[in-house]
């Protein structure tokens, strides 16, 4: 069973997070091991099993960017493994710039503005997708939602820096 | 007892229900213990004859033989400093390493040899005890006070752990309260249990943050709240900052001042014992005082010491600081700010120290929640949970990992396969190959935290998975999954998918029990448990007893006719008889008591159950009996 139907929600890229968790919830009202406490062992096996592929669900489709390489591995989009080099040179050389730009911000407004602009840019992104999808345009979504990725990893960045700032100043 | 028990169909009373075992909450916590019950969604802490709720986590093995815990065991400290132990919560699942001295003293003393490679033991009064079974003891005097206080047998409990403990502390918790003779129904999250107590009490919805200062640990969780859920988004801590480290600066300072004076040429043990509760003493003095002084006085030579909040506060920065730095953290990982919080609770003995809720408003631009006790709070929750698990209830509590789990890869490397803030229970795998051609084993090195390299997280356990098929290197597929069970504890196995190749382990922290010790352990609980056992046993008869009296006084108010006056006479002689016995300390007068009452009220029950069937039967047609039987 995929994530979306375990959670009885249609596969589509767009989810109100309000619809998810109501889901989410009803199901673990159900699932959950506390529910079993003083159940035979097999029935609470089978509860701690299906809270755990609920959790999986829930975690895979909360975040809008996990739940659109789910859905594109669903049809057939062919992703590398999370932490593989870039291979998309345009992606790589764009990727080498933002770090440098992020290494010389030296105030935590500096480094708010980039990271408002990768937050700007990946929302954009992420509404692009769904024409790609509407499309099937595999290579196209596979190289947008790369983008997408290194764009989330830059803003982890970005805040780790802001941290390290904060923590400086402070 | 043979009185005849009539009730409606449907009606039957399941067997114990309300009556067997109860379910308690209890925070094994490092400074004090609080044990607690909920009845009806009403929680409340369990006090002794002195209304006192909190029991000091101190434990004492006194020269004079047996055991003590809390306020007794605490009141030895002076005359018998080396046959007391506090603090031994900061040891659970930790190796010696892992230790704070006081000016480079420990306040243990560590059994030579051990917590190199397994978990700490102690030397006390001459033999190596475990951090476990000393734990354990804490446990026994809680659940001692719960059946004291409920008058009932207490055999199951939701024990409470701080939100940041790896799964070497929480198993280590678990198996202290097996040695206590306590089934652990949920181990619940320190803050998690809070913010139940909070959001039940106060019916509050939306993002709220709890912070955690204890003894010895820092928790920081953010909670959405909202219709009965309590979902945990983010959790952040430090298992070994809290007022201990509060009370150390304190001490290392007045020891330093003493040497400034050549007062002592060397510091021991007992001396940094003696530091220390000194050093507590001024700095809950400090809370409501802008200065304190203390008298210490080590080998018999007194020393004055005298201390400002404004100094102590610039001592204790450094740890205030961190933990709003956590705070911060867990927050990003949550992806909200500040602003977002709508209350912090604060949960606690240490955040009695004014700086501290000083800071955590200064972070958050708000004055934290303090309206439910901050040393009950945890145990409050954790007896509503208690509660909810066994007579089931709505809430529904949804909690995370606190740590990432991984694996050791090439070059010394984590690949992390659970991250941090994964909701649980939950179950991942991530897919390993094999780097030699011909390669038939492979080594599975399990590690905990955040660290990229192994070197830096906690070791949590290695195995192998042997019988792989040699191929070339590359080929094999080998899947390795990570279980961890709502009680936040781990499960790996490994299986090598082109053969069906399989491996299971429940994972042995390194720094956990061997399964000896654990047996040893149980058989010495069980030596010394004797006296235990018979207090249990008269309770049991006890509530027996009182269980079989009532039954007795219902059936004589509603049958009573059925006796004539001497039988009448006969019943309540023997019924004054088993009173009496009760309110003794005699189980086998109870006991002979009880059975001379059941021979007693045998005629009784008889005539009751042929008029119960005769009750049954008037009135009724034969076909309505028929067409009953055939139900």
């Amino acid at each position: 069973m995929d994530h979306f139907a375990r959670l009885g929600l249609p596969a589509a890229l767009d989810l109100e997070p309000a619809s998810l968790d109501r889901a989410y919830f009803a199901l673990q009202r159900q699932w959950h091991p506390d529910r079993f406490v003083a159940k035979p062992a097999a029935e609470r096996a089978r509860a701690s099993a299906e809270a755990a592929a609920l959790n999986d669900a829930y975690r895979t489709l909360k975040d809008p960017l996990s739940r659109a390489v789910y859905l594109a591995e669903l049809k057939g989009v062919e992703m590398p493994g999370d932490g593989k080099t870039i291979d998309d040179p345009e992606l790589l050389m764009e990727a080498m710039e933002a770090r440098e730009e992020l290494h010389d911000a030296g105030s935590t407004q500096a480094v708010d503005a980039l990271a408002a602009k990768v937050r700007a840019d990946m929302k954009a992104s992420l509404s692009g997708l769904g024409s790609l999808f509407l499309a099937g345009d595999k290579p196209a979504i596979r190289k947008a939602l790369l983008r997408l990725r290194y764009l989330d990893k830059f803003a982890e960045e970005a805040r780790a820096r802001r941290m390290n700032l904060e923590r400086s100043t402070a | 007892m043979t009185l005849l028990e009539i009730h409606e169909p449907g009606e039957t009373p399941l067997p114990h229900a309300g009556e067997g075992s109860l379910a308690v909450g209890i925070d094994l916590g490092t400074t004090n213990s609080v044990v607690a019950i909920a009845r009806e969604g009403k929680p409340a802490a369990l006090h002794d004859e002195t209304g006192k709720a909190m029991v000091p986590s101190v434990v004492a093995y006194p020269s004079s033989g047996g055991v003590l815990v809390g306020d007794e065991a605490r009141l030895l400290m002076p005359q018998e400093p080396r046959n007391v132990v506090a603090s031994v919560k900061r040891l659970m699942g930790r190796g010696a390493a892992d230790l704070h001295t006081v000016a480079g003293v420990l306040p243990y003393e560590i059994e030579p040899g051990s917590g190199e490679t397994d978990m700490v033991k102690l030397r006390i009064a001459g033999k190596a005890r475990s951090p476990v079974e000393i734990s354990a003891e804490i446990l026994k005097a809680l659940r001692k006070r719960a059946e004291a206080a409920l008058d009932k047998p207490v055999e199951r409990a939701v024990i409470t752990v701080p939100a940041y403990f790896d799964d070497a502390a929480r198993t280590a918790t678990r198996d202290a309260a097996r040695v206590a003779g306590l089934e652990v129904l949920r181990l619940v999250n320190e803050p998690t249990a809070a913010a139940l107590a909070y959001g039940l009490d106060k019916g509050s919805e939306g993002l709220y943050a709890v912070y955690d200062l204890g003894g010895g640990t820092f928790d920081f969780s953010l909670l959405r709240l909202e219709k009965g859920v309590f979902q945990v988004l983010a959790t952040g801590g430090d298992t070994a900052l809290g007022g201990d480290d509060f009370d150390r600066a304190i001490a290392e300072r007045m020891l330093a001042e003493r040497k400034k004076d050549g007062l002592d040429d060397q510091v021991d043990e007992a001396a940094v014992k003696a530091a220390l509760a000194l050093a507590r003493h001024m700095k809950e003095q400090l809370s409501d005082r802008d200065q304190t002084s203390g008298r210490l006085e080590l080998s018999g030579v007194p020393s004055f010491h005298a201390l400002t909040r404004a100094e102590f506060e610039a001592m204790i920065a450094s740890y205030v600081k961190r933990t709003v730095d956590i705070a911060r953290h867990v927050l990003g990982d949550a992806d909200m700010t500040a602003a977002e919080v709508q209350g912090v609770v604060l949960v606690g003995g240490s955040t009695r120290v004014p700086l501290v809720p000083a800071e955590v408003a200064k972070m958050l631009g708000k004055a934290p929640l303090t309206d439910i006790d901050p040393d009950e709070v945890v145990a409050l929750g954790a007896a509503l949970q208690a509660e909810a698990l066994t007579g089931g209830g709505d809430t529904l509590l949804l909690d995370v990992t606190p740590l990432s789990l991984g694996l050791e890869t090439m070059g010394g490397i984590v690949e992390k396969v659970v991250p941090r803030n994964t909701p649980i229970p939950v179950q991942l795998a991530q897919d390993f190959t094999t780097y030699q051609d011909g390669q038939t084993a492979m080594a599975i090195h399990v590690v905990q935290g955040e660290r990229e390299m192994v070197a830096d997280c906690r070791s949590l356990a290695r195995f192998e998975l042997l019988g792989i098929p040699p191929m070339t290197a590359g080929a094999a597929r080998i899947r390795v999954s990570f279980a961890v069970d709502a009680d936040g504890l781990l499960t790996v196995s490994a299986e090598e998918r082109a053969t069906g190749v399989q491996q299971r382990i429940e994972v042995k922290p390194s720094y956990g029990l061997s399964h000896d010790d654990m047996a040893d352990m149980l058989y010495d609980s069980l030596e010394n448990a004797e006296a235990d056992m018979t207090a249990r046993l008269l309770m049991e008869a006890k509530v027996e007893g009182r269980r079989n009296l009532l039954a007795l006084d219902a059936a004589l108010a509603k049958d009573g006719a059925l006796l004539d006056v001497s039988e009448r006479a006969e019943l309540d002689g023997g019924r004054a008889r088993l009173e009496a016995a009760m309110a003794g300390e005699d189980r086998d007068e109870i006991n002979a008591a009880a059975e001379a009452l059941e021979t007693l009220s045998k005629p009784f029950a008889e005539r009751r159950m042929d008029r119960g069937i005769r009750e049954a039967l008037s009135g009724k047609s034969v076909n309505e009996l028929e067409s009953r039987v055939g139900e």
